[in-house]
């Protein structure tokens, strides 16, 4: 005889290590790691609706990933000291946008830009500052970048093994999500086919070498931030991870060697039981795929494990103290929701990139959450609650029905789906009928936004201090590439850029082993990037309206 | 006479959320809109502002890089002759407001800026560029 559900959770609670906690509430009730029916769904277990594992937040809180990045690496590196000394566990790379689209600092096109949204990493020696006195054996590393992830990885890989960190102690993620920089965030170089090459070159690289390492972040966070609504997010993403998992088969790997270091992120928006359905419902859609349409028999492979932000769009440059509220209620419905680990937006955020104020509130927020309102208590809390449960089948209903449009767009794949629905603008176009809808509902009024269109007394009142970011930064950035280029042996930069030229007209070669060697020679992300653009061409958006 | 406008995106920012919604709620407001896609420089603007004879050129500029690159596109288009007035929609910091002004620009919505404000505005700068 099977044991019943519950009996199969409790074997795996009473494995869990739990943390050094009281499990009661503040006036002494004590708690059970999760309520609900003997016979009914349990976290831990298939199809993990109410969470991947059995304890939960009673064995280890969700990691306070603070999302940072500014001016050059060394600048970086001190914020990056500043969120460990303040109880921050890991570090999450924001690369300036010149990074993201692969243009070394003193590119014509990265005028103005240098250093502004995030940091600015041309070569090896920024990499190498960027780290510098940060032990990447213990503290894991999130790196935001898409185009040129298997460049930015490659300079992440030359930078440790300088260290002496070997490549299998290496925890972290790659954000590497292309298909979604098409669909939504627009931060593309390449076409999608030669870009997705990339992405399977990673995807085996990290398989084959780095077995704690997440080779994609499947995000949904920029398609809703673009404008989609809860349920495109949701199936948007999702399908773009089957698309992730159909490459990696056509590359010969199994299901289960990828689908346990796909890891998801997802926005934490303001509708609060919504966004927490999303959540519920993203888990099961994914775990029911990877066993049923895919064949996963890993259970890992099942568990869809994700890292959530707050909405940055949700904030306002109105009276911007209170996206304090508006982000302490999105970032409990990630907590709610089961999230592996959480950024939050800081108070500033609408109006420039944070203050270290902002930033600190940003991370207390969390710690609010997690050591004093008690919700870490117990698992999947809301589980049960006849709204939330009709929500969550709802999200899956809707999600279904989106995937099955991408399905027959694809005749039966999910790769080609999404691929085509890139091509012919069927997402974007999708996207930007949303955030229409959604932006005519607060022009109307029937949407209110407090400080926006209603309640806007105080909006006179004195601005806050924000950061403020001079294009000293980008002289400064450019005289350190001037550094690396004078400095650097001309005849290795050669040598390893024919033999990543070499490797990329090749479509069975994996590109890896030569943008490592070409991080060792301080080949330049704007050369790397470069050379791979003769051999794939340039992706060019046509755009609608 | 029906007002024509180019939006465009400048330089590296793919945000393109704000610029499509934008153009949607002009074209509501009977507006023609030209929108050329992302990755623009402010010579290519200027070029495609003045062969679309358009009466304004709206940008949207999420990253900060406003300060550099609005006045640029000002000054293409002034380089060619054309006196099209240039408006700025997106994350620009009220402290910016002096230098985007004495650098030309017409006018600057914020986040937040109502679609009622912004056909109005620019319903208004155009009427004094034709003037």
């Amino acid at each position: 005889m099977t044991p019943s559900a519950y009996d199969q959770w409790l074997a795996l609670y009473e494995a869990s290590a739990k943390r050094d906690a009281a499990f009661a509430t503040m006036s002494g009730v004590d708690l059970d790691p999760v309520y609900g029916p003997a016979d009914g769904e349990f976290p831990g277990l298939f199809p993990y609706t109410r969470g991947v594992h059995a304890s939960m937040y009673r064995s280890r809180l969700w990691t306070m990933r603070m999302f940072a990045g500014f001016g050059t690496a060394i600048d970086t590196n001190l914020r990056f000291k500043e969120i460990i000394a303040a109880g921050g566990q890991g570090l999450s790379t924001a690369f300036d946008m010149p990074t993201l689209l692969g243009l070394d600092s003193d590119d014509p096109m990265a005028l103005g830009e240098v250093g502004r949204c995030g940091v600015a990493i041309d070569s090896l020696s920024d990499m190498r500052d960027l780290f510098a006195d940060i032990d990447l054996a213990t503290i894991t590393t999130s790196m935001t970048i898409n185009s040129p992830a298997a460049v930015m990885l490659a300079l992440f890989v030359a930078q440790a093994e300088e260290k002496g960190v070997a490549r299998e102690q290496l925890g972290g993620t790659l954000q590497n999500d292309i298909l979604k920089e098409y669909q939504a965030q627009k931060e593309f170089v390449f076409p999608p086919r030669p870009s997705m090459r990339l992405v399977r070159d990673t995807i085996a690289f990290t398989a084959a070498e780095m077995p704690k390492w997440n080779s994609i972040s499947v995000s949904g966070y920029h398609i809703r931030e673009a404008g989609s609504t809860a349920a495109e997010e949701l199936a948007f993403t999702l399908a773009n991870g089957f698309a992730y998992v159909e490459l990696a088969q056509q590359a010969g790997l199994d299901v289960d060697e990828v689908a346990p270091r796909l890891s998801f992120f997802f926005n934490a928006h303001i509708d609060f039981f919504e966004e927490i359905a999303k959540y519920r419902a993203a888990r099961r859609l994914w775990a029911t795929w990877m066993k049923e349409h895919y064949g996963a028999t890993n259970e890992l492979s099942w568990k869809l494990r994700f890292h959530t932000q707050t909405a940055g769009v949700s904030l306002t440059a109105q009276q911007p103290e209170v996206n304090v509220a508006r982000t302490a209620i999105e970032a409990l419905a990630g907590v709610l929701g089961g999230t592996q680990s959480l950024h939050t937006n800081s108070m500033d955020e609408a109006l420039a990139l944070p203050s270290e104020k902002a930033a600190r509130i940003a991370l207390r927020t969390q710690q609010v959450i997690a050591y004093e309102t008690n919700v870490v208590n117990v698992a999947d809390p809301l589980g049960g609650s006849w709204f939330v449960e009709e929500l969550t089948d709802e999200m899956a209903r809707q999600a279904e029905a989106i995937f099955a449009e991408i399905e027959a767009m694809g005749e039966g794949s999910m790769l080609e789906g999404c691929i085509r629905g890139i091509e012919e603008n069927w997402f974007q176009g999708r996207i930007a009928e949303s955030a229409y809808n959604l932006e005519r509902s607060f022009n109307r009024g029937t949407r209110v936004v407090v400080g926006v269109n209603d309640f806007t007394e105080g909006n006179d009142d004195a601005d806050l201090e924000i950061l403020r970011i001079t294009n000293a930064d980008e002289r400064k950035q450019v005289g350190r590439l001037n550094d690396v280029r004078r400095d650097r042996d001309e005849s290795k930069v050669l040598l390893a850029l024919e033999e990543l030229t070499r490797d990329a007209l090749d479509p069975e070669v994996n590109l890896m082993p030569a943008l490592i060697n070409a991080s060792r020679a301080y080949v330049t992300v704007g050369e790397m990037m470069g050379a791979m653009e003769k051999v794939f061409g340039r992706h060019v958006e046509v755009p609608t309206l | 006479m029906t007002v024509r406008v180019l939006v465009a995106k400048v330089g590296l920012d793919g945000h393109d959320r704000g610029i499509k919604v934008v153009a949607r709620l002009l074209r509501d407001a009977r507006m023609e809109v030209v929108y050329t896609g992302l990755f623009q420089t402010p010579e290519t603007v200027a070029i495609a502002a003045i062969q679309e004879d358009v009466d304004v050129v709206g940008l949207s500029m999420l990253s900060g890089a406003h300060l550099t690159l609005a006045p640029l596109v000002v000054e293409a288009l002034r380089a060619r002759g054309s006196d099209i007035p240039v408006v700025v929609g997106g994350i620009v910091p009220n402290n910016d407001l002096d230098d985007m002004r004495a650098a030309g620009v017409a006018a600057v919505f914020g986040p937040g800026a109502s679609a009622d404000e912004m056909v109005a505005a620019i319903n208004q700068v155009v009427s004094q560029s034709r003037a």
